[in-house]
């Protein structure tokens, strides 16, 4: 059995090398071609959804269940002892209990990683606040290889809200890892945090910053359009931002040939429903491969797939 | 001209000089000897050539753990701990920064999960004069003077 990952955690990509993303993505692509046989069959995966998702965690058990584990786990802290005051560590320690892996998405950035230290499973985060979703980042990694062929050197524009779309944050550590060109388009006062664009500066990375999208719309390879995070804004600065970033058709006439244009869903208004029928939008090709890269790193730390 | 002592001299404990001017009473509070019955003498706002004005504190009967000469780096970082045995300094450490910094500063990041147990847990970052604080668990980087005390 492999050993890559096993009984590890995936808390945030900054965790992860190179070699672990490779890893996945091979055996994400392995699962593709041939549906893998119930290696979880004695497996239970646990599901703490302490802040609302639809996709994610549906990915997430549409995953485990084809790989034949069962899920336990709650949407919504309502209905937990959190409501009778337990902290999060009590919480983790006894779900571990019950379950051979943890899913946590909590709105408290830092909360998966506080749930690592006290956990004797694994935890896998899918989603603290605006910090980290290194699964999602990964099913995006995962749709560009597939559509892009070789990762190494893409010219990527990520636009929107790059302050607080944690999915942005991990998928530009993962860029970094390939070596990709970064073109950063948002207000100013929703840029991508200080902290990663130090990180990026560090190891070299070559990243600009841009108000338009027009700027750069002939020169990339990938458009990774984002969503304003209205649950993490007062009512009157979403006022300020919607709508500022919106897609059309008319917009993709100097594009190059061989783009993609991705999302990690769910979007409001900055993608028109007219991308849809174009060839560069992969967005629901993402959601199918999201299943894929999840079925991979569930088998990866429960150590249960030989690659 | 006759030199003479801003603060008399201990016959057994520790000086810590070089302090920057404004940090010795955080010092204190972070060495617990602000409610101690350990007799202290503070020299505050003193003349220095290297910082122009620094601070000093000098303790009874008193030494320092690494951990703690670690701590007092945190806020003096180019400050000394003497160790005096009968009047005379019998060791002299240059405080140096850790590595990590645990429990002595908490995250200013309110939607962190250290933030709301009023705890810390920082790795120091960049180049010696320019270091930067990244919290373990919300991901976030901070400069030293973003970062306040949990002891205050």
């Amino acid at each position: 059995m492999s050993k890559v990952l096993s009984k590890k955690d995936i808390i945030s990509i900054r965790d992860l090398s190179l070699i672990e993303v490779n890893a996945i993505l091979n055996l994400a692509k392995k699962f593709k071609k041939s549906l893998p046989k119930k290696n979880l069959l004695d497996q239970i995966i646990a599901h703490c959804f302490f802040e609302p998702s639809t996709r994610t965690r549906l990915s997430f058990e549409t995953a485990t269940i084809r790989l034949g584990g069962q899920v336990i786990g709650f949407s919504g802290s309502e209905s937990t002892s959190i409501q009778k005051g337990e902290d999060l560590q009590d919480t983790i320690k006894t779900i571990s209990c019950y379950a051979d892996l943890i899913i946590i998405r909590h709105p408290l950035e830092g909360s998966a990683r506080l749930a690592a230290e006290v956990s004797e499973k694994p935890i896998i985060n899918a989603g603290d606040g605006a910090n980290q979703h290194p699964t999602q980042a990964l099913a995006d990694l995962f749709t560009l290889q597939e559509m892009q062929g070789n990762l190494e050197g893409l010219s990527i524009a990520l636009v929107g809200d790059l302050k607080y779309g944690r999915a942005v944050h991990s998928l530009v550590q993962l860029c970094a890892l390939f070596n990709m060109r970064l073109f950063l388009i948002s207000p100013s006062l929703l840029a991508l945090p200080d902290a990663i664009c130090n990180e990026l500066k560090h190891k070299g990375i070559r990243f600009s910053f841009h108000a338009s999208l027009d700027e750069v719309i002939s020169k990339i390879d990938i458009l990774y359009m984002t969503r304003l995070q209205k649950e993490r804004f007062a009512q009157s600065e979403r006022q300020l931002f919607e709508n500022q970033y919106v897609l059309t058709r008319d917009k993709l006439k100097k594009v190059k040939t061989n783009l993609n244009i991705l999302h990690p869903l769910p979007r409001g208004h900055e993608i028109d429903k007219a991308i849809d029928e174009t060839p560069y939008a992969v967005y629901f090709k993402q959601v199918v491969n999201a299943i894929y890269i999840r079925q991979a790193v569930l088998s990866l730390l429960l150590n249960k797939v030989r690659v | 001209m006759i030199k003479t002592r801003s603060v008399s001299a201990i016959d057994n404990g520790i000086v810590i000089d070089h302090i920057p001017a404004g940090q010795a009473l955080k010092i204190m509070r972070l060495l617990h000897v602000v409610n101690s019955k350990q007799r202290v003498t503070l020299g505050l706002n003193l003349r220095s050539t290297s910082l122009k004005l620094k601070d000093l504190i000098k303790i009874e009967n008193r030494t320092l753990t690494p951990q703690e000469v670690e701590h007092v780096a945190i806020f003096a970082p180019g400050a000394t701990v003497s160790l005096i045995e009968n009047f005379k300094v019998s060791k002299k450490i240059n405080c140096e920064l850790p590595k990590i910094i645990h429990d002595v500063l908490i995250c200013p990041n309110q939607n962190c999960i250290n933030h709301t147990q009023s705890k810390g847990y920082f790795k120091l970052e960049g180049a010696p004069n320019q270091i930067k604080l990244r919290c373990f668990y919300c991901e976030k980087q901070f400069e030293r003077d973003q970062v306040a005390e949990i002891y205050l």
